[in-house]
C-alpha cells in the first residue's frame, strides 16, 4: 500500500503544534543544528582532515538530495560550484517565492513549521560559511512573512542566528525580502536581481552563474525552502541515511502538491518514486480519485508550465540502470513513478511536484488558454522570444476561446511556441511558456482543430435576415 | 625610469601598449583566426573574456545583433545573435579526440548561445550560418516585428534601421500575425531634444545602458512588464544630458528621433562627409550629413583615440551658424578717410586678387614692429602656420584668444577652442594663450602699433576696444559671420566655415587630425589657407605649393612636433604628435 512518508510534514497539521520556537523545540527542534555546529573535525582515510562545514557538505552531496524548486539539480553538487576562493563573501538565499500554479508546499512550511526551514537554512549557511543570508518571500504570503519574522526574532533570542551562535563563533544575519508579485522573481538570477532592488531580469550566464557572480556579484546560493528542510534532516540523519529513502539518484522525500478534479486535492509527502501517478490521484491516502461518473483527461506532472500528459499515454523507459542495462519497458501514465528521472524520460518534469488532475469536463482550448495568460502576464520582457511569443500565443488562444478561431490556429500555435524554447531565451521562462503550448496542441490537436472549425463554420453562415 | 615611463604616456596620446596578449585559435564558419583571450570591457577597460561576437569580428563575418553595441556592457536580450557551436570533443584520457583524417572531432553543443555573451575557448568552431541559426533570426525578427507599427514611409530610421535591414535577409514578405498589435505612448518628449516612439521600440536596452554607463546618468529605464514593456525617462524627470543625442544614433530602430533632425530629411538623401567637431578641443570626429550645400546633421564617428563613438549634444548641434543668412559672403574694402562713419565710402566690388595685391603691398611697405596678428585658435594648423610664417617675415606681434567654459569628465573640453594645441605648436599663440592680447592693446594706444590684422575673432571682445581699432591704419579682418570687428575692418576677407574646406586640427591631447569639405563656400568665401598662402607668396616673393597637401606637408618639415607627418599618413583617424 502505498503511503505518505511524512518527514518534513511530520508535525505540521498535528493537534496542538505551533509555529512558534517554544513548539518547535519540544519536537527536538534545533537539535540538528547544535550537531552540525559542533561536528569536530574528521582525519579522513587519507589523513587529510575535513572540518565540521566540509561535512555537511559530504553528507548532503551523498545524500544525493535534488533541489526541489523545480530543476531538480543535486543539491551537492550546486553547493560545489561556489567559488571559495574569490575571497569575496558567499551569501545564501533561501527561494520561498513560490509562484508556479498548481504549487502549495513551501506555503505549509513556512505558515506551520517556519523553525524547520529557518534550522535548514542555518545549517546550510554554516556548511558554506555564508554569514548574510535572505529570505525572498513572495509578496502574496503577507502573513507568512509575519510568522517569518517572529520566527528569526525568536532564533535570534535564543542564540541560533546572530552573533557567536550557540558559542561556536559564528556568526549568521537573515533578513527577508518581500517580492512584489511577480513569477519571475522565483528565477534564481531574477531573483537576485530583485534583491538587489532591481527589475527582475534573469540575468545572462554565462557570465552571471550565482555561484561565481551571484548577489553583489559575490557567490551565492539559492535553494528552495523544501531543500533547506531536507538538509536539516539529512544532518541530522545523515547522508547514507537519507539516500535509503526514495529510490536510487531520487533519494529522500518530497511534497507533492495535488489539485485539480480529484475528491482530496491537497499537499502529501512522499517518499521520491515511491509512489506512481496513478496511486496519487486515486489512492485514498492522496487524491483519492476523480469525481463521480469522470474519467481522467490529463494530467500536468509539475506544476502549469511542465508538459501534460494526455491519459492512457504509454512510456518507454530505460528502467533503473542499477543492474546493468535493463530492458526498456513500457509504462503506462498511471504506473509512472513520481520521480525526477521517469517523468524526464516520459517527456515532462516533476518541477515543482505538482500534481493538476484534469477530468473529461476539462475544455483543453480553454485550460491552455488560462495557463498561457498567465506566462504572458508574467514574462519579464526582458528578451525577445519570450517577451513577443508568450503574448502572441495567449491573444492567439483568447481569440480561439472566444469565437475567432481558425482551424489552422492549431499549427500557428506551434510554430509561435517552436521559436521560443531550446536555448532561444535567457532563462527557463521560455520553456515554461512554450512548453504547455507545444503538448496541449501537440496532444490534444483534434480539439483545437475541432473548435477553430467550428468558428470558421459559425462565421461561414449568413446573417440571419433582419427582422422587418 | 617610472618619471620617463609617465611622460612617454604623457605625450602621446594611446595608452601604453599592454604586453602581447595570450591568443585563442578558433574557427568562424569553417574559416581559422587567432584572437586575444581577453578584450579590454568597453566602460571600465578591465579585460573580459573575448566573446564569439568579436572573433566573429576578426574573421570578418557579421552576426547579425540588435541589443549588442561593441562600446556598451552586454545586455543579451534581443537574441538576434543566436549562433550554433562546438567545442573539441574530449576523450576519457582528457585529451581532444582525433578524427581518422587527423582532424580534432568537434562535438556540437545541444544548443544555441548568444555570441555577444559567450567567451570562446582554445579549438572552438562557430557557426554562424547554419540552416538553424538563420531559422532561429527569422523567428526573432518576427517576434520583433510583430508589435512593431511597421510605418517606415514616415519613420525617420528609414534607410539606416536595423530592422528593415535584417527584414531584408530574414524576414517574410507576409506577416502571419493576425492578432490586435499592442499600443504604447507615441511622440513622447523623453527630453528637450530626443522624441521617443514606444511602439518601435524593440526594448534592446542600448539606450539605457549608454546612459546609465557611459554618461553616467541613469536616467531611462523601462517600465510594465512583458510585451507591454515600456522605455520611458525617471518620473517627473526629463532626459537632458549633454549626451542624449547619442542614444539617438545607437537607437537600431526609430524609437529615438532627434527633434533638431525629424522630419527634415531622409538619409539616402544625405552626403556623408568626414569632419572634426570644432565646439571644444577634444576634436570629436564626426560625419557631417549634407544634401546640395544644405548642413542636416552631426553625427559622431569612431576613433579609439579620441571618442569613441560618440559626441557630446553641444558640439553636435552646434553647426547652425554655417548656414546663416548674415554669413560673409562678399570681399570688402573701406577707404582709411571713411574710417569711423557709419556711411564710409566703399569701392564697387572689389576682388579678390585686387584687395590681395593691395593688403600685400602695404604689408610689405610696413615698418617693422608696427604690425600685430590676432590669429584664432578655430583656425586650422595649416592656417595657423601660414599665418606665424607672415609674422615672422613682418616682425609682428601675434597672438590668439582663449575660449574657456566649463567642461565635463567625457568629452567635452574647457578649452572651447578647436586647435589650441596647433596655435600654440605653429607658434602664433603667446604663452599662455591671450597673454600678448594686452600688449597688442598697449601697442595700438601708444600708436607703436598701426596694422592690425584679426582672423575669425571680434577684438573688441579681448581688450581691443572699438576706439583702439579705429585709431589704426589698416585694419584686416578674415571671418566667417559679421561682428564689431569686421564693420570696421578696411579689407573684409570672407573665411569657410571648417564644413566648406580641408584641414587639419591639433585636439587637446595632440592628436592631429584632417576634415574634408562637405559643402561649397558660400559666396565669394574662401578658405584661408588659400588666401594666406596667396599673401605669404606675395609678401614672399617666394613661390609654394597652393594645395592644402602641399601646404600641410611643408608645415610638417617646418614644425617640429608635426615632424615626419603627411597628409596622406594621416588617414580617417589623425595621428597623435609629440606635444
Amino acid at each position: 500500500m502505498p503511503q505518505e512518508h511524512r518527514q518534513i510534514l511530520k508535525y505540521v497539521d498535528q493537534p496542538g503544534y505551533t509555529p512558534d520556537i517554544e513548539c518547535y523545540l519540544r519536537h527536538s527542534g534545533y537539535e540538528a543544528l547544535k550537531k552540525a555546529i559542533t561536528l569536530p573535525p574528521k582525519t579522513q582515510a587519507d589523513g587529510k582532515t575535513t572540518t565540521g562545514p566540509e561535512q555537511i557538505r559530504q553528507e548532503v552531496m551523498i545524500s544525493g538530495l535534488r533541489g526541489r524548486g523545480g530543476a531538480g539539480f543535486p543539491c551537492g553538487l550546486k553547493w560545489s560550484f561556489v567559488d571559495r576562493k574569490s575571497g569575496k563573501p558567499i551569501h545564501l538565499i533561501c527561494n520561498a517565492d513560490e509562484s508556479e500554479p498548481g504549487t502549495f508546499k513551501d506555503k505549509q512550511i513556512i505558515y506551520k513549521d517556519p523553525h524547520q526551514m529557518l534550522e535548514g537554512m542555518i545549517i546550510a549557511c554554516y556548511a558554506n560559511d555564508a554569514h548574510l543570508a535572505y529570505i525572498y518571500i513572495r509578496g502574496e504570503f503577507v502573513e507568512g512573512a509575519k510568522i517569518l519574522a517572529r520566527a528569526l526574532r525568536e532564533a535570534r533570542a535564543k542564540n541560533f542566528l546572530g552573533r557567536n551562535i550557540l558559542g561556536s563563533g559564528y556568526d549568521l544575519e537573515i533578513h527577508i525580502h518581500r517580492g512584489a508579485g511577480a513569477y519571475i522573481c522565483g528565477e534564481e538570477t531574477g531573483l537576485i536581481e530583485s534583491l538587489e532592488g532591481r527589475r527582475a531580469y534573469p540575468r545572462i550566464k554565462p557570465p552571471y552563474f550565482p555561484a561565481v557572480l551571484g548577489l553583489y556579484l559575490c557567490p551565492t546560493i539559492v535553494n528552495n525552502v523544501e531543500t533547506l528542510c531536507a538538509v536539516k534532516h539529512i544532518t541530522a540523519m545523515g547522508g547514507a541515511e537519507y539516500a535509503k529513502l526514495g529510490t536510487p539518484n531520487n533519494t529522500g522525500t518530497r511534497i507533492v502538491s495535488i489539485s485539480g478534479h480529484v475528491k482530496r486535492p491537497g499537499y502529501y509527502e512522499i517518499e521520491v518514486g515511491k509512489v506512481t501517478i496513478g496511486e496519487l490521484i486515486h489512492d485514498p491516502c492522496f487524491g483519492g480519485g476523480l469525481r463521480d461518473g469522470r474519467k481522467l483527461k490529463a494530467i500536468i506532472p509539475g506544476g502549469s508550465s511542465a508538459k501534460i500528459f494526455k491519459a492512457g499515454e504509454k512510456f518507454k523507459l530505460k528502467g533503473n540502470s542499477l543492474l546493468g542495462r535493463e530492458a526498456e519497458k513500457e509504462v503506462e501514465l498511471l504506473d509512472l513513478p513520481y520521480d525526477f528521472d521517469s517523468i524526464i524520460e516520459a517527456g515532462s518534469m516533476s518541477g515543482s511536484g505538482a500534481l493538476i488532475v484534469m477530468d473529461d469536463s476539462t475544455d483543453m482550448v480553454e485550460a491552455l488558454s488560462n495557463i498561457a495568460e498567465f506566462y504572458a502576464h508574467e514574462s519579464c520582457g526582458q528578451c525577445t522570444p519570450c517577451r513577443e511569443g508568450s503574448l502572441w500565443m495567449a491573444k492567439a488562444l483568447h481569440r480561439l476561446t472566444h469565437g475567432g478561431g481558425r482551424s489552422t490556429d492549431a499549427d500557428y500555435l506551434l510554430r509561435i511556441a517552436d521559436n521560443i524554447p531550446g536555448g532561444r531565451t535567457i532563462c527557463a521562462f521560455g520553456e515554461a511558456c512554450a512548453w504547455p503550448v507545444q503538448s496541449f496542441v501537440g496532444k490534444f490537436k483534434d480539439e483545437f482543430i475541432a473548435k477553430g472549425a467550428a468558428d470558421e463554420e459559425r462565421r461561414m453562415k449568413p446573417a440571419a435576415s433582419p427582422q422587418c | 625610469m617610472l618619471t620617463e615611463t609617465m611622460s612617454t604616456a604623457a605625450t602621446i596620446e594611446t595608452k601604453p601598449q599592454p604586453p602581447p596578449a595570450e591568443k585563442i585559435k578558433v574557427k568562424v564558419d569553417g574559416k581559422e583566426v587567432a584572437v586575444p583571450k581577453t578584450t579590454p570591457d568597453p566602460v571600465t577597460g578591465k579585460p573580459l573574456p573575448t566573446s564569439m561576437i568579436q572573433a566573429c569580428a576578426a574573421a570578418n563575418v557579421i552576426v547579425p545583433h540588435y541589443c549588442y553595441h561593441p562600446k556598451l556592457p552586454v545586455a543579451g536580450s534581443c537574441r538576434m545573435c543566436l549562433v550554433e557551436f562546438g567545442t573539441p570533443a574530449i576523450g576519457p584520457d582528457r585529451k581532444p579526440i582525433v578524427n581518422p583524417d587527423g582532424t580534432t572531432k568537434i562535438s556540437r553543443a545541444l544548443r544555441p548561445v548568444i555570441a555577444c555573451a559567450t567567451p570562446v575557448s582554445p579549438g572552438m568552431e562557430i557557426y554562424t550560418n547554419t540552416p538553424a541559426v538563420r531559422l532561429m533570426r527569422e523567428g526573432v525578427l518576427e517576434f520583433l516585428l510583430i508589435n512593431h507599427p511597421l510605418d517606415c514611409p514616415i519613420c525617420d530610421q528609414a534607410g539606416e534601421c536595423k530592422l528593415q535591414e535584417y527584414s531584408v535577409d530574414y524576414g517574410n514578405s507576409e506577416s502571419r500575425f493576425v492578432e490586435a498589435k499592442v499600443h504604447k505612448p507615441k511622440r513622447v518628449e523623453l527630453g528637450p531634444r530626443i522624441v521617443l516612439d514606444d511602439e518601435r521600440c524593440i526594448l534592446c536596452s542600448r539606450c539605457i545602458r549608454f546612459t546609465r554607463d557611459v554618461a553616467g546618468d541613469d536616467a531611462l529605464g523601462f517600465v510594465n512588464r512583458g510585451s507591454h514593456s515600456t522605455l520611458t525617462a525617471y518620473p517627473g524627470r526629463a532626459f537632458d544630458n549633454n549626451y542624449t543625442l547619442n542614444t539617438v544614433d545607437i537607437c537600431p530602430v526609430g524609437a529615438l528621433t532627434s527633434k533638431d533632425f525629424r522630419f527634415r530629411m531622409r538619409v539616402w538623401f544625405l552626403k556623408e562627409t568626414r569632419s572634426l567637431c570644432t565646439s571644444c578641443a577634444t576634436g570629436c570626429n564626426i560625419v557631417i550629413g549634407s544634401r546640395e550645400d544644405a548642413i542636416y546633421r552631426y553625427e559622431p564617428r569612431e576613433n579609439d583615440a579620441v571618442n569613441s563613438c560618440w559626441m557630446c549634444d553641444h558640439g553636435r548641434l552646434n553647426y547652425k551658424w554655417i548656414g546663416r543668412e548674415d554669413r560673409l559672403v562678399e570681399v570688402r574694402k573701406r577707404e582709411a578717410e571713411g574710417r569711423g562713419q557709419a556711411s564710409g565710402s566703399r569701392s564697387a566690388a572689389p576682388t579678390w586678387s585686387a584687395v590681395l595685391g593691395e593688403i600685400s603691398q602695404k604689408l610689405k611697405a610696413a615698418e617693422p614692429g608696427s604690425i600685430a596678428i590676432v590669429a584664432s585658435a578655430r583656425q586650422t594648423n595649416e592656417e595657423l602656420h601660414l599665418l606665424a610664417k607672415l609674422a615672422k617675415r613682418l616682425g609682428a606681434l601675434t597672438d590668439s584668444v582663449p575660449r574657456i567654459a566649463a567642461g565635463d569628465k567625457l568629452l567635452l573640453n574647457a578649452d572651447r577652442n578647436p586647435n589650441s594645441t596647433g596655435a600654440r605648436l605653429t607658434g602664433i599663440a603667446a604663452d599662455p594663450m591671450g597673454s600678448n592680447l594686452p600688449a597688442i592693446a598697449g601697442g595700438i594706444r601708444s600708436g607703436r602699433i598701426k596694422t592690425l590684422i584679426v582672423f575669425g575673432e571680434d577684438a573688441t571682445k579681448c581688450g581691443i576696444d572699438a576706439d583702439l581699432l579705429d585709431k589704426l591704419e589698416l585694419l584686416i579682418a578674415s571671418d566667417i559671420l559679421p561682428n564689431a570687428t569686421t564693420r570696421r575692418a578696411h579689407y573684409l576677407l570672407p573665411g569657410c566655415a571648417h564644413a566648406e574646406k580641408r584641414g587639419t586640427f591639433t585636439n587637446t591631447k595632440g592628436r592631429v587630425q584632417k576634415f574634408l569639405k562637405a559643402v561649397e563656400p558660400r559666396g565669394d568665401a574662401r578658405p584661408e589657407w588659400e588666401y594666406l598662402h596667396e599673401l605669404l607668396v606675395n609678401v614672399t616673393s617666394r613661390d609654394g605649393i597652393a594645395s592644402i597637401e602641399g601646404v600641410f606637408n611643408e608645415m610638417a618639415k617646418e614644425v617640429p612636433a608635426f615632424s615626419g607627418l603627411t597628409w596622406a599618413t594621416l588617414g580617417d583617424t589623425g595621428i597623435s604628435a609629440k606635444i
